[in-house]
Formats: C-alpha cells, sequence, structure tokens
C-alpha cells in the first residue's frame, strides 16, 4: 500500500513540472460556437464549425501574441432533436462567466437567439450569427414592437450577423413567386419565431404585389401525417405553398403529403430548409422540379473572388470530391469567424469591449460574402439571396434575387 | 351523391381539356368531406392499432406501459433496415407484396419478442409491488428505447438511403402503390395504401377479439385480467398468461409499426412519442381495458384530428382532441365503451 502511494507521489512530481511549463502565462482568446450540433441540423452547422475552424487555421490560431482557442458547443438535446431553450441558456451563461471568451458565434435559431442575445448583451460579449435571421432580433419596426430592445438591456449593440435578415428574403421570395407567374398562394407556417416571422414578411408582401393569398395557418409540426391538412389545400387549389419553417420542423412531411394528394403545383420554403436533410426526409421524388427553396446567399459554387477562394480552400482541407460541395451556411461560418480575426488586430484593447467596438467598425470589408459593412442595427448590408430548386435529388441554383 | 358524380364526370372533361398534366381537380364540399373522412379512418386504425397495445396491458396488469409507443420506433427502424438491406425497393410486382408481407412478419416477431423482453426484465421483478414503481419502470424503458431508436438512426443508414442523420427525420421509400384506385381524375383519392390499412388491421382485429374470447389462452387472459390470485389458485400460470399478453400487444404493435411507416412514409426517432400519446388517448377514450373500446378510440380519435385539420385549423387539433377526451371522460368516467371498474391508477 505503502509503495502504491509513493508511487503516486513520484508520479506527481514527474508531471508538475511539465504542467508548471503549460501554465506559462498565456494570452488567450477564446472564441465559443453555441450551434445545434445534434439533431437533422448537424450537416448544416457540421460545415459551419467547418468554415469557423478553417478561418482560425489561415491565422495558425495566433494573432499577435495571443493564442485564439476555439469551442464547438452544441444547443440542442436528444430529447428535442433540436435547439433546446435550456441548453441555449446554459451555454450562454457558461461564455458569460468565462473572462477568456471574447467572441460568441451563434445561433442557428433565431429562437435561441433570443434567449442568449440578453445574457450575452448584460456581459458586453459580442455575438455574430451566422444563421439566425428572425428581423426583430436587430430591426426596429420590424418585429414586436419591444424588439430589438428587449435583447439589449444594457442599450448598446452586441449582436451582428453577417447573414441577411428574413424582411429581405421574405420579400424577395414573394417577388420570385409573382414571376413564376403565381396568382394564388397558400402559407403555413411553423408556429417558431423564425418561421412564423418569416411567413408573415412572404404573406405581407404577396398582398402587397397582388398574390392572392387562400389560407394562412400554423401546423402541429410533430403530427404523424399532413394529409388532412393537404386536402383541404387541395380544395381549396392554389399555384403554390409557402411554408415558413425549418427541416427539423416537418418540412420533408408536408412536402411529401403535398405531393402525394397533388395538392399544389410549387412549395416554397426558405433557407431552413437549404441543407440536404430536406431532401433526404421528403425523399426525392417529392420535391424533384416542385420544391422552391430561397437562401439568404449564394450557394458555395456561385461565389465569386475571396468567395471562390474560401471554396477552393475548404474542399482542400476537408476533402470533398470534385462533385461535392460545401452546404450552403459554410460560409457564413467562415465569414463570421474571418470578419472577427481581422478586427482584432484592430481592437485597441485586447479585450470584450475592445473588440466588439472593433468589429462594430466593420466598413466595406472584403469577404468572402463580397464587400459589406455592418449597420447601424448590427445588419449587413448584404443583400445577395438566391432562389434554388431540387433535381435528381440535389440542389439547385436558380438565379440570384435581389430587393 | 349521383350529382356529385355526374358533375365529377363534367368537370373532370372541362378540366381535362384545358388544365396540364397532374393539375388538380376541383373539389366539392362532398369530395373534401369524403377525403376527410377517408384520411381520418387511415389514421385511426393505425391509432387503434397501437392502442390495442396499452389496453391489454393495461386490462391485465394495470399498468399504462409509456414504452409502448417506442417499441413502434423500433419496428419501423427495424423496417427500414430490412428495406435497405435486402433491397426491397427494387422487388417488383408480387415481389412488392412478398416484401410488404416480409416487412410485416419481422416487425411483429421482433416487437413482440421485445415487448416480451421489456416485461420479463422490467416489469415481472415488480409485480406486487406498488403500482408506481411498475409506472415508473416503464418510464424508463420509454427512454431506453427512445435512446436505441436514436443510435440506430446514426448508424451509416446512408447504405440503404436513409441518411446517418441520427435524429434527421427518415423517409421510407413508398412500397406501396400511392396510384389512385378511382381513377387519376377522380376528385376523390383512395389509394392502395389506405386500403392497405384497413386489409392489414381489420382480420388482426378480428383474430384478436377471437383469441381474446374463444381459446384457452384468451379465457385465461381474461381470468387473470379479472384476478390474478384466484387464476393462480386455478392453476393458471399467472406469469406465463401476461408474458402472452405482452407479445401479442407487442406483435399488434409491430404490424402497426408497418402499417405507419409505409402510410406515412417518414419515420423518425421521436414518433414514438407522439403516435403513442395519440394511442393512450385512444385507448382511454374508448375505455381502457377494453379491446373494442381501444379500436372505436382511435377511429374516433383519427377522425377528430382530420376534421379538425380541415375544418378549424391545424393548430386547434390538439386542443379538440383534448377537449373531447375531458368531456367524454367527465360525462362516462370509464370511457366510450369502458366497463365499470374498480378504481386502478
Amino acid at each position: 500500500m505503502l509503495k502504491k502511494i509513493a508511487a503516486v507521489f513520484l508520479l506527481a512530481f514527474a508531471v508538475t513540472p511539465s504542467l508548471a511549463q503549460t501554465e506559462k502565462p498565456e494570452k488567450v482568446l477564446k472564441i465559443i460556437s453555441s450551434l445545434p450540433r445534434t439533431g437533422s441540423a448537424n450537416a448544416q452547422t457540421t460545415t459551419m464549425v467547418n468554415g469557423i475552424q478553417l478561418a482560425i487555421d489561415e491565422v495558425h490560431g495566433k494573432i499577435g501574441d495571443y493564442t485564439i482557442v476555439y469551442e464547438d458547443m452544441d444547443d440542442a438535446s436528444p430529447q428535442r432533436g433540436n435547439w433546446d431553450p435550456a441548453v441555449e441558456a446554459q451555454n450562454a451563461n457558461k461564455a458569460a462567466r468565462d473572462e477568456s471568451v471574447i467572441a460568441y458565434i451563434g445561433t442557428f435559431n433565431s429562437g435561441a437567439s433570443k434567449i442568449s442575445m440578453p445574457v450575452l448583451n448584460k456581459a458586453g460579449l459580442l455575438m455574430i450569427s451566422p444563421a439566425a435571421t428572425y428581423p426583430g432580433l436587430t430591426k426596429p419596426g420590424k418585429g414586436e414592437a419591444n424588439e430589438p430592445k428587449i435583447y439589449r438591456p444594457t442599450g448598446k449593440i452586441n449582436f451582428f450577423r453577417v447573414v441577411p435578415a428574413d424582411d429581405l428574403q421574405g420579400f424577395v421570395a414573394a417577388e420570385w413567386a409573382k414571376d413564376m407567374g403565381v396568382k394564388k398562394v397558400y402559407i403555413l407556417d411553423d408556429r417558431e419565431l423564425y418561421g412564423k416571422g418569416i411567413a408573415n414578411v412572404f404573406e405581407n408582401h404577396a398582398k402587397e404585389i397582388g398574390i392572392e393569398v387562400l389560407g394562412r395557418e400554423g401546423i402541429d409540426p410533430k403530427a404523424s401525417n399532413f394529409k388532412s391538412l393537404a386536402t383541404k389545400i387541395k380544395a381549396a387549389a392554389p399555384d403554390m405553398v409557402y411554408f415558413g419553417g425549418t427541416t427539423q420542423n416537418s418540412a420533408g412531411q408536408i412536402a411529401k403529403d403535398l405531393h402525394t394528394a397533388n395538392a399544389t403545383p410549387k412549395f416554397m420554403v426558405p433557407d431552413g430548409c437549404f441543407e440536404k436533410a430536406f431532401i433526404e426526409a421528403a425523399g426525392a421524388e417529392n420535391v424533384n422540379g416542385s420544391a422552391y427553396i430561397t437562401f439568404g446567399g449564394l450557394p458555395a459554387d456561385k461565389l465569386t473572388g475571396r468567395g471562390a477562394e474560401f471554396r477552393a480552400a475548404y474542399k482542400k482541407k476537408y476533402n470533398l470530391k470534385e462533385n461535392e460541395e460545401p452546404e450552403g451556411y459554410a460560409v457564413y461560418g467562415y465569414e463570421a469567424c474571418k470578419v472577427l480575426l481581422d478586427a482584432i488586430p484592430k481592437a485597441k484593447t485586447k479585450d470584450r469591449a475592445g473588440i466588439l467596438q472593433a468589429v462594430s467598425e466593420t466598413k466595406n470589408y472584403n469577404g468572402a460574402l463580397g464587400i459589406w459593412s455592418f449597420d447601424e442595427n448590427g445588419d449587413t448590408t448584404n443583400t445577395t439571396m438566391s432562389g434554388n430548386t431540387v433535381e435528381n435529388g440535389e440542389f439547385k441554383f436558380v438565379k440570384v434575387l435581389g430587393k | 351523391m349521383c350529382e356529385t358524380l355526374v358533375a365529377m364526370i363534367l368537370s373532370q372533361t372541362t378540366a381535362g381539356a384545358t388544365s396540364v398534366a397532374g393539375a388538380q381537380v376541383a373539389m366539392g364540399w362532398s369530395d373534401v368531406l369524403s377525403q376527410q373522412l377517408i384520411t381520418g379512418v387511415s389514421n385511426g386504425m393505425i391509432i387503434a392499432l397501437i392502442a390495442i397495445g396499452y389496453t391489454m396491458v393495461y386490462g391485465i396488469i394495470e399498468l399504462i406501459n409509456f414504452a409502448h409507443g417506442d417499441l413502434c420506433t423500433l419496428g419501423s427502424f427495424l423496417a427500414l433496415t430490412l428495406v435497405g438491406a435486402l433491397g426491397m425497393e427494387a422487388w417488383s410486382g408480387m415481389g412488392g407484396t412478398a416484401a410488404v408481407i416480409t416487412l410485416l412478419i419481422s416487425a411483429a416477431i421482433f416487437c413482440g419478442a421485445l415487448n416480451w423482453t421489456i416485461d420479463r426484465v422490467a416489469y415481472r421483478p415488480l409485480r406486487g409491488k406498488p403500482k408506481l414503481a411498475l409506472l415508473v419502470s416503464a418510464i424508463g424503458c420509454s427512454f431506453i428505447l427512445v435512446n436505441i431508436a436514436l443510435f440506430w438512426g446514426g448508424l451509416p443508414m446512408e447504405v440503404f438511403g436513409g441518411g446517418n442523420q441520427a435524429a434527421a427525420p427518415k423517409d421510407f421509400p413508398s412500397l406501396i402503390s400511392n396510384e389512385n384506385l378511382l381513377g387519376a381524375r377522380s376528385a376523390i383519392t383512395v389509394t392502395w395504401r389506405d386500403l392497405f390499412v384497413v386489409i392489414v388491421t381489420v382480420p388482426l382485429m378480428i383474430g384478436l377479439t377471437w383469441l381474446v374470447k374463444s381459446t384457452r389462452l384468451g379465457k385465461a387472459m381474461r381470468a387473470v385480467a379479472q384476478n390474478p390470485t384466484a387464476a393462480a389458485l386455478m392453476g393458471i400460470d399467472v406469469n406465463r398468461v401476461i408474458g402472452s399478453t405482452f407479445l401479442i400487444g407487442g406483435a399488434l404493435g409491430g404490424f402497426a409499426s408497418v402499417i405507419y411507416a409505409l402510410y406515412n412514409n417518414t419515420i423518425s426517432f421521436q414518433m414514438g412519442y407522439r403516435t403513442g400519446m395519440d394511442a393512450f388517448t385512444a385507448a382511454v377514450l374508448g375505455g381502457i381495458g377494453s379491446l373494442p373500446g381501444a379500436v372505436v378510440g382511435g377511429i374516433v380519435i383519427g377522425l377528430v384530428r382530420a376534421l379538425s385539420d380541415g375544418y378549424i385549423e391545424a393548430r386547434w387539433t390538439n386542443s379538440v382532441v383534448f377537449g373531447i377526451l375531458i368531456l367524454t371522460l367527465v360525462f362516462r368516467p370509464s370511457g366510450i365503451l369502458g366497463a365499470k371498474l374498480r378504481e386502478k391508477v
């Protein structure tokens, strides 16, 4: 027994010096991302995390004397198979308490941003979202009356996004529908912040430009099928069904039931469904040529300039085959991290306040998404959007949509 | 009805001339109503088949077997795995029928055996202990099964075309034709799938009734349900009878899981929660412990869901279903067909 104890002590002594060495005071700047890593958004978020990692690797994990440390946090839970408010709150609190954290990249879902924004705002921590697109998060007058004030208890802006918000996406979606000759539309939403928000924008603009709205309904995302709804829609005979919602909230099943019932020739969804999981869930035969997907940017293979460089670097680093493309949001993960890393050298003090200030001053940034700035609300000035469809079970770019 | 038919034929001839291929035929109100009823009955039959599993177990050991819905999830995952492994999508003609029969039988055997095992491992050691212990054990089993399904979904299913995103909803190949039996031009759609649900469910229900009413095992089951101690004194092996109940209830759940997968064409690790909830509600509505009650309850819930989705709004459907449940229980505490029983929960 004694021998054992002695051995443990000896070992402890032997280890101590090497520990002391790594503990040498090191200047660390920590970046956290909080994205749904469990569940069907996983494919999408994996490529976003890859994009973030790529941006960090390009500076070899160092800026000046500072080492960049990155932690990939999950805000989903297996029970929900989707983002979970409890987990998102936990992540935000953890990040707020850790002094070395200087930026929080996230969230993927707008509903999740609603939870972490006030927490991080009080902590004065910079937040950059690559994907949350609900307008009310940043724009006064575009959401509820008290938005976005309730997310900014200190009154300062700490939330930025590199992706254009849904007041643009819903708008161009309605325009695109009209271009395709749609005259009557039936609108569904998943009753979540993002889905309902974008469906509202779509509905309002559709009415403005003379598309008749035959019906508007919130669905039960966990229902086993939507056949009854499909019958109701079929009886209304729309030219198009618009669903504001995500893959996780049954977009695939809706596409399937509408197609099976032959209820509509066209089915349009927003960027929450711009992921391969949507086609997998719906079954290719149910969406080929009939599904239309809007996306707040361009698919990877349509990017130019820095964007094309990003695509090449990404494909090389993650060993993608010739015909494989990163998912649509990969470039947003990259851009969110890249704009941050480029702002750090400009920051007067390398702490939360200094870096937040530096990022907020981003103007005419030449990035993978083109040349853009952050406006006074923290939104990107970028407005490039794309319309996509599905062909042979793959997304296919149709056209650039713009305001 | 006759006028509608004439109107239908007329509208078809004109619609056929003017519209593009595959465009909709205008639906009158009676067509919509019939369509909703068809959907409601098909959905209700599936719910009923699962509800039987709840009601049988409750009838015999007064346990609400929360794991039953999730058992069905695993049945669907087994079916999807078999479809992929045996390449069933390519089986055509009689092969298609063979594929469906293979799936039904394998899932039934699998779920029956699994349900029997669950009883043996998690419930039987708790017999005679407080009822609450049994209930907690059932909830635990439900969690375990959900997580097995999550793990199963994470296996590299892309070889089967299912993708390997553990929690993603998985597309279940259409093995049963979606062709309209009333002809492509008809406003009302009755597909092979709707027919399939009825063709499989009705004989199973009749068979079960016969089994419970007329066989030795059925007699033993009824005896155990009435009074386990007295049944044991009469020489009935109570544990064996309870085991068989789980086996049969599980097998029906297995059938239901394949019907569910072929009818809805999507499966996910969470589907058991919702279907289980619907089935449990159906069992309570019909009168828990009563077999015909489960069937009636299931069909009523299927119809209410369809009509509420169709004529009220989808977002109110759950409120309507549970509102009806509450009203029924207030005026008939033992459910629609339930016998007046002694206090059970």
